[in-house]
């Protein structure tokens, strides 16, 4: 497994040694978790990954570079040609279930989405160096399934859940900031996805890998809701009142507009610019069909966004 | 300068595999090349047992018939032919007339060697000469199917003004020839046709001199005696009895400003057994409007295969019960049968004689059998001798709600083709403006004669008594309420009018000592018929909701009613009116009925409370069978006890007698095709079996065939389910469902779980996204907050709409609960509006349509104004 210090890694870990699985974790700080054999490194460093691959007879590939902004460089380096050492070396180890980790964003440039299918990964039409070079990553991990070497992307959307550092704490840092605004109507369906189901959709892709082998599918909650209503649940949960207020599409889509939350926004980086993309992303409507994944992977959320959102405010009493 | 046929480039909609040419030798002798999409153009790999042969019209060419070729399958080959000159045929230069152009129609046909029978279908003067060619080969011909054509200039018709138009001097070379404007404005004939369909169309006829046929075309139009195809087209005209025995198809767009209504008629009088299918609100292009294709092979389907079982006998006529029985037996009967609002009044003697003296007239001028009549008057005296008038002589009623508005009005009218319509001044003035059919008849007296005859003249003649019309003929068209697109006409035949009469009279228990106040229109025109004293009272049927308690009670004395019979929203208002007081006539009504939209249970409560001594129903139906079901307050009551936590929808009752109900339940792809089950709890379209109910539907054969296709039975529309002791629960329309990814939900029972909110006034559940993965949400609109609350400041700031919104937290959370709570249903969002939309017709109905379009767009992230 790479990349498992992201919330969603360490819910994937979780699971899968849960159920008794020997877990190898490769990232380039400790993970900070238990029971797993830990194996430091950078993706782009074969020897490293290969080290860590030796010996596995699958792999999960979470590790990416996610921001909005960056050099394109860093952005080819970690998540195309990162991709494709960890594809080589598992393959070389004769590894033959990968379950690469994608977004939604790879074959959808920002209009609106309403009951979507997944689509192919388009790095032509992918906005920004994320969505580009992570759909040039899909497309290369799919074009090495075959026979013997079954490959699957996943695309978890909008994973957040208890703990989480960036979606939800930037939510909840600009509420408190009273810097929250929406775009445009704030009644943009969109869909989300708590942490512990997308986890267990990739425990499911692990175990359905010969099944689904060569596709790439959506994952989410199933539950799509306004942004306005997920914005109230966050700030609700972490106990902050919030009043919104309303920046119209088009404004937020000119540059040099406001800058103000980003589901997909930067990991690693600073809080970027409003984008046109970003703008979009929060001004209309991005939520997906997901009947034929969960035929397909046997899998269904357990958790509701309402337990979700319960666990979230759990969190947050415990923590303050 | 000749120039050769050419396969057409890559189009919209069209496979390169069906385009081929055909050399033969014409009539003159000459060799010829066509232009043919052919769908077995590779060579079949067995012979096709049938063929289509489809003729275009001008100036289109056979692009027109492309999705009629990619519905042919092996056994049916679909040939379209290019008229030489048009299309991707060969340019000719010479000018070919009517009869040449059938001539050559058979060279082509027989180039084309068409195995098995053939099936003819033509547009525009295609139809002409698809029909010429039909007539003289009735032993090939199978069936005919004809759209927006003529075979005949209409006596009454003026030429189409385009036509003279572009006929003019001057004008047809610039227009047909020198300009492609004649094509562009075919093209603009249709609802929206998509640019690259336009395309398609344009695509032969891109340069002038491809366009020389066009031009020649409009001059071969036989306006004028003496012109060159005059005779021709009089032959194919005169001559379509020799298809009297070929099942015949007539698809009618009826705004077409080239052939009006008026050539539909007139198609119809000289192809009597045809069916037909008006398209309203299409134009000349109506095969680019419908699903043409799907039409003609769903007709043929029926036209071809086997015989379907003949109609069940109609009742024996020896014990029978005409609809103006009742009104017969009390012919000498001088108590009241009828009082109007401002006094005037009948007996039960003189409105017999009263109507035998009109029916008799009626006959005597030709109204009879065959004829129908719009009754443009309000309920009162005119009206009601009128109707029984009609039924007496034979003649069906055409019974237009004003509510439909005037365009409604006009359309339904337009369509039903009244031989005679009956109105006072107002009404004719309206039918003279609006260019109503039919003959103006006037009522009232002493007023303005607008009419070439009036009601009280025919009142004062004698004439010898019409025969008794049989069973089988024709009494009414009724309307739908036109709350979702165009009002459809429904045909009724005598014998189901009285049984209707019966099985009201056995559901409710009439008796002769009954008096009804109905302020609900369908029933205000059954008193006589049902033998009792009747009246309206005092209000505008169009706006029922006005009725006052004291109005109505004024009327409930008047005539000493039994019986109130009054739409919720009349209901509504005498509730609210009523004040406290005592008001002695109502003590004297034993039944309040009230149907014509959903009822709520606390509406007939409160009802109770201003008609002491009454019991409160509400019959189920529509106006393709009434009634179906019926309930009383105290069965509804008794079916939400039982039904506890189960209960889905709204209980509305047992069948009535002699009426069975059964559901189709929905497939996996959400389309309820499921065999009729009448399964306890089982989901989906509510079917019903009556003999009360419609004939069919008028000049709608696809509306009817689908309607009717579990044969007997006719499907509502309605979605709902049976409970174990047979009542029908309705859930909502089908129309109305949401095709979640769980499998269709029904909005009824989640708006009344949203209803039952204190903070709502009313709601509406819609599906927004793919059928299949559609999510549910709620719109709702907020109840008005208590008597000195203050209400929640609804601006807020940025610039946002005014009047709709997210809702907030706590009305989300209440929602979503009571809604998962009462159905499992998870709502996506809850959605707050000022009002939500309502239909005219009713003032009742929430146009469910017209509010999940506007919801989907919301939610897409769209600015879009409420709706």
């Amino acid at each position: 497994m790479t990349g498992a210090t992201s919330l969603l890694g360490a819910s994937v870990v979780t699971a899968l040694r849960d159920r008794g699985a020997d877990v190898v974790v490769m990232q380039r700080r400790p993970s900070g978790l238990s029971g797993v054999t830990e194996q430091l490194g950078d993706i782009t460093d074969a020897g490293a990954v290969a080290r860590a691959v030796a010996g596995c007879e699958s792999v999960v590939h979470l590790a990416a570079r996610v921001a909005a902004v960056g050099a394109e460089a860093e952005f080819i380096a970690a998540n195309v040609e990162g991709s494709a050492t960890v594809v080589a070396a598992a393959e070389a180890a004769g590894v033959d279930r990968f379950v690469h980790i994608s977004t939604p964003s790879v074959a959808h440039a920002g209009a609106s989405l309403v009951g979507a299918a997944a689509g192919v990964a388009d790095p032509g039409s992918a906005i920004g160096h994320y969505a580009r070079t992570k759909a040039e990553a899909e497309l290369l991990v799919l074009a090495a399934n075959r026979p013997g070497f079954s490959a699957v992307a996943l695309r978890p959307h909008l994973v957040w859940g208890p703990g989480d550092t960036q979606l939800i704490e930037r939510v909840v840092s600009r509420a408190r900031a009273g810097r929250l605004a929406l775009v445009g109507s704030g009644a943009a369906l969109i869909d989300t996805t708590y942490v512990t189901n997308a986890a267990d959709a990739i425990v499911a892709g692990l175990d359905r890998c010969h099944d689904v082998a060569g596709r790439a599918l959506v994952i989410s909650n199933g539950q799509p809701r306004p942004v306005e209503e997920i914005f109230h649940r966050v700030c609700a949960a972490a106990g902050i009142a919030w009043t919104p207020r309303y920046v119209p599409l088009s404004v937020a889509a000119n540059a040099g507009s406001v800058v103000e939350v980003g589901w997909s926004a930067a990991k690693r980086s600073d809080d970027p610019p409003m984008t046109r993309f970003l703008a979009e992303q929060l001004g209309t409507a991005h939520w997906f069909d997901q009947r034929e994944v969960q035929r397909l992977l046997r899998w269904k959320p357990a958790v509701d966004l309402e337990d979700g959102f319960a666990a979230l405010r759990t969190w947050y009493v415990g923590a303050s | 300068m000749n120039q050769p046929a050419v396969y057409p480039v890559a189009l919209e909609g069209l496979e390169p595999r069906w385009s081929r040419l055909i050399t033969a030798t014409d009539t003159r002798g000459d060799e010829r090349t066509w232009h043919v999409l052919d769908s077995h153009a590779d060579g079949p790999q067995h012979a096709p047992e049938l063929t289509v042969v489809c003729v275009h019209g001008n100036p289109t060419w056979s692009y027109l018939w492309r999705e009629v070729i990619a519905a042919a399958d092996d056994r049916r080959r679909v040939v379209a032919i290019d008229h030489l000159d048009m299309g991707f045929s060969e340019r000719t230069g010479t000018v070919r007339p009517l009869a040449q152009r059938i001539a050559d129609l058979d060279t082509v046909i027989s180039a084309l060697a068409p195995t098995g029978p053939i099936v003819m279908v033509g547009h525009d003067w295609g139809g002409a000469i698809a029909l010429g060619w039909a007539r003289r080969h009735t032993e090939r011909v199978v069936a005919v199917a004809v759209a927006n054509t003529a075979v005949h200039q209409p006596e009454n018709a003026s030429a189409p003004s385009i036509i003279r138009l572009a006929r003019s001097p001057g004008v047809l070379g610039l227009v047909a020839e020198r300009t492609d404007g004649f094509i562009r404005g075919a093209l603009a004939m249709t609802n929206a046709m998509p640019p690259e369909v336009a395309t398609g169309f344009l695509a032969p006829y891109r340069h002038r001199s491809r366009r020389a046929a066009v031009a020649e075309f409009v001059r071969d139009i036989p306006l004028e005696p003496g012109h060159r195809s005059a005779a021709t087209l009089d032959a194919i005209a005169a001559g379509l009895d020799a298809l009297a025995a070929r099942p015949t198809l007539l698809v009618w767009g009826t705004d077409d400003p080239v052939f009006s209504d008026l050539y539909l008629r007139d198609l119809r009088a000289r192809l009597p057994h045809a069916d037909v299918h008006r398209v309203e609100g299409s134009s000349h292009l109506v095969t680019e409007d419908v699903d043409f294709a799907g039409l003609l092979f769903d007709w043929l389907d029926q036209a071809l295969g086997a015989p379907t079982a003949p109609a069940p006998p109609s009742p024996a006529a020896t014990d029978r019960r005409p609809a103006w029985a009742a009104l017969s037996e009390r012919r000498h009967d001088s108590s009241v049968a009828i009082i109007e609002p401002a006094g005037a009044s009948i007996t039960f003697a003189d409105l017999a004689n009263r109507v035998e003296r009109v029916a008799a007239a009626m006959y005597a001028e030709g109204i009879g059998p065959g004829s129908r009549v719009a009754t443009m008057t309000e309920p009162g005296i005119d009206l009601i001798t009128l109707v029984y008038a009609c039924w007496r002589a034979g003649a069906a009623i055409v019974v237009a709600d004003p509510g439909l508005g005037v365009r409604g009005l006009s359309r339904a009218l337009r369509g039903a083709v009244p031989d005679v319509v009956v109105g006072n001044d107002k009404a004719l003035a309206a039918a003279r403006v609006m260019r109503w059919p039919g003959r103006r008849i006037a009522t009232g007296s002493g007023r303005l004669r607008t009419g070439d005859a009036s009601l009280a003249a025919w009142a004062d003649t004698t004439a010898p008594p019409p025969p008794t019309p049989g069973p089988d003929t024709e009494a009414a068209v009724l309307f739908t309420s036109g709350a979702t697109g165009p009002a459809k006409g429904v045909v009724y035949r005598h014998h189901q009018l009285e049984t209707q009469r019966d099985v009201l009279a056995g559901t409710y228990r009439i008796r002769s000592d009954d008096a009804m106040v109905a302020a609900f229109a369908p029933f205000a025109l059954y008193g006589p018929a049902l033998g009792i004293a009747s009246m309206v009272p005092d209000v505008d049927l169009v706006r029922p909701g006005r009725l006052t308690a004291d109005a109505l009670e004024a009327a409930t004395e008047a005539i000493g009613a039994t019986l109130v019979f009054a739409s919720p929203a009349s209901l509504r208002n005498v509730v609210a009116t009523a004040g406290a007081g005592p008001r002695p006539s109502f003590a004297s009504v034993r039944l309040v009925l009230s149907a014509g939209a959903p009822v709520p249970p606390a509406l007939l409560r409160r009802s109770l409370e201003v008609f002491p001594a009454a019991v409160a129903h509400t019959p189920y139906g529509m106006t393709e069978v009434l009634p179906v079901a019926d309930i009383d307050l105290a069965g509804i009551d008794r079916a939400v006890a039982e039904a506890g936590a189960e209960a889905n929808g709204v209980c509305v009752g047992l069948p009535v007698a002699g009426v069975r109900i059964a559901i189709s339940g929905f497939d996996a792809a959400g389309f309820a095709e499921g065999d009729l089950s009448t399964a306890a709890g089982s989901t989906g379209e509510v079917c019903v079996a009556a003999p009360h109910g419609k004939d069919r539907y008028d000049q709608l054969w696809r509306t009817e065939r689908s309607s009717s296709r579990t044969e007997g039975w006719h499907r509502t529309g309605d979605v709902g389910h049976l409970d174990a002791e047979g009542r029908l629960w309705v859930e909502g329309r089908l129309g109305h469902v949401i095709h979640g990814p769980s499998g269709p939900v029904t909005p009824v029972a989640i708006e009344l779980a949203l209803e039952d909110l204190d903070q709502v006034a009313g709601a509406a559940a819609v599906g927004v996204g793919p059928r299949g993965t559609a999510q549910t949400v709620a719109v709702v609109s907020l109840a008005a907050p208590p008597d000195g609350a203050v209400a929640p400041p609804r601006s807020r700031r940025g610039p946002r709409r005014d009047r709709a919104a997210v809702a907030p937290l706590d009305l989300t959370d209440a929602a979503r609960a009571a809604v998962a709570d009462a159905t499992g249903a998870d709502l996506a969002a809850v959605l707050v509006v000022d009002a939500l939309p309502v239909d005219r017709r009713h003032n009742a109905k929430i146009d469910r349509t017209a509010l999940a379009a506007w919801a989907e767009r919301f939610l897409a992230g769209e600015s879009v104004p409420p709706p």
